[in-house]
């Protein structure tokens, strides 16, 4: 096994999650380490709360960054954060899930403003709506793109190509 | 040390392109006119590099000194798409990117040519995805496609050579055909 970009810290790992739990209680849903990070799994309605607390309370300064998820298994839709303690270098993963029917969080812009682009490339590709955000407008794709792209039940190939034989593909 | 400058090889003699189809005597010479026109539009193409990825980087070896494009007439590029008379588009195109390339040939004088260099521009390529068109000619009338991934030199001067052979024997009136009229129209262009 490849030794790990950064260290794994265990105490902080703890101490992490014990000011969580502490502060949120059940809010906080699972917590366990994938690989060399810590993986924290929040419920939706405390996840701002979270995040202001970790930055405020727990010293996690900067934002490495946040993307969307599609978890089409249990029809979801879910944010993940990377965070970093730049004082005790530390890194942490936090995840979110919201059901596909209110796809909507909060806006993290007041958190952290570099989430701007971050949350319209959610939605660009997701679907994921923020409330509050300022300019919830697609990034990426066409401005009339009619789809969530990176969505699983969107199809891989484009729908408009007509010169490929399946008979070429094994299919 | 000397100051003597060393002499330059004496160079061939330069070839000038042939004279079109015609009769000639002592002192003059008739021909079509829309031959004279094609010898002339054909050895004075300016092209305009539409480059956006790998095949891009092979147009700019071709168009350096090992393979020379100037020595098709093409020593000016024009980065300008309202002086340029051929369109090359060498890359892949995002469909975001479509309404672009469609203006720049727009922006085109007539008589324009358009040559699609490359799998992705001709067909999209390995890129069938939802961000990427599939094939240029989806927005505008191609005239002769290069195939590779990315194509040589070689084979880009090889596409160059059949847009001249097109620009040579065009008809003078074919763009004010309704032909051509129906062509543009078939891509929304007006």
């Amino acid at each position: 096994m490849p030794a790990p970009a950064f260290a794994i810290k265990t105490d902080r790992d703890q101490l992490t999650i014990d000011k969580l739990v502490a502060a949120f209680g059940d809010g906080v849903l699972s917590h366990e380490r994938i690989s060399d990070m810590l993986v924290i799994t929040v419920k939706k309605p405390v996840i701002h709360a979270v995040l202001k607390f970790l930055r405020d309370e727990v010293d996690f300064n900067f934002l490495t960054s946040m993307g969307g998820m599609h978890y089409a298994d249990r029809d979801a839709l879910g944010l993940v954060f990377h965070l970093h303690s730049m004082r005790n270098g530390h890194r942490i993963r936090l995840k979110t899930e919201t059901p596909m029917k209110d796809p909507v969080f909060p806006t993290f812009t007041d958190l952290w403003p570099t989430t701007n682009w971050m949350e319209r490339e959610a939605w660009d590709f997701f679907g994921i709506q923020f409330s509050g955000h300022p300019n919830l407008k697609r990034i990426l794709n066409m401005e009339d793109f009619p789809a969530f792209p990176l969505r699983k039940d969107y199809p891989l190939e484009d729908p408009t190509r007509e010169d490929k034989d399946d008979s070429y593909f094994g299919r | 040390m000397s100051n003597e400058i060393t002499p330059r090889p004496a160079l061939g003699k330069p070839t000038i392109v042939p004279p079109p189809k015609g009769y000639s005597g002592s002192g003059f010479m008739t021909t079509k006119l829309e031959d004279a026109i094609g010898l002339a539009r054909k050895n004075s193409i300016w092209p305009l590099p539409f480059a956006t990825s790998c095949c891009g980087i092979e147009f700019m070896a071709t168009m350096a000194s090992n393979y020379d494009l100037a020595r098709f007439g093409m020593e000016r590029l024009s980065f300008s798409p309202r002086q340029s008379d051929l369109l090359m588009v060498m890359g892949t195109i995002a469909k975001k990117m479509a309404p672009v390339l469609r203006d720049v040939y727009t922006q085109m004088a007539e008589p324009k040519w358009v040559l699609s260099v490359g799998a992705c521009a001709s067909s999209g390529g390995i890129f069938d995805t939802y961000s990427v068109l599939q094939g240029i000619d989806r927005v505008i009338p191609v005239d002769v496609y290069v195939p590779g991934c990315p194509p040589r030199p070689e084979q880009i001067i090889d596409g160059i050579l059949k847009i001249q052979e097109l620009v040579a024997n065009e008809g003078f009136r074919r763009r004010y055909s309704k032909d051509y009229e129906h062509l543009l129209k078939t891509y929304k262009i007006d």
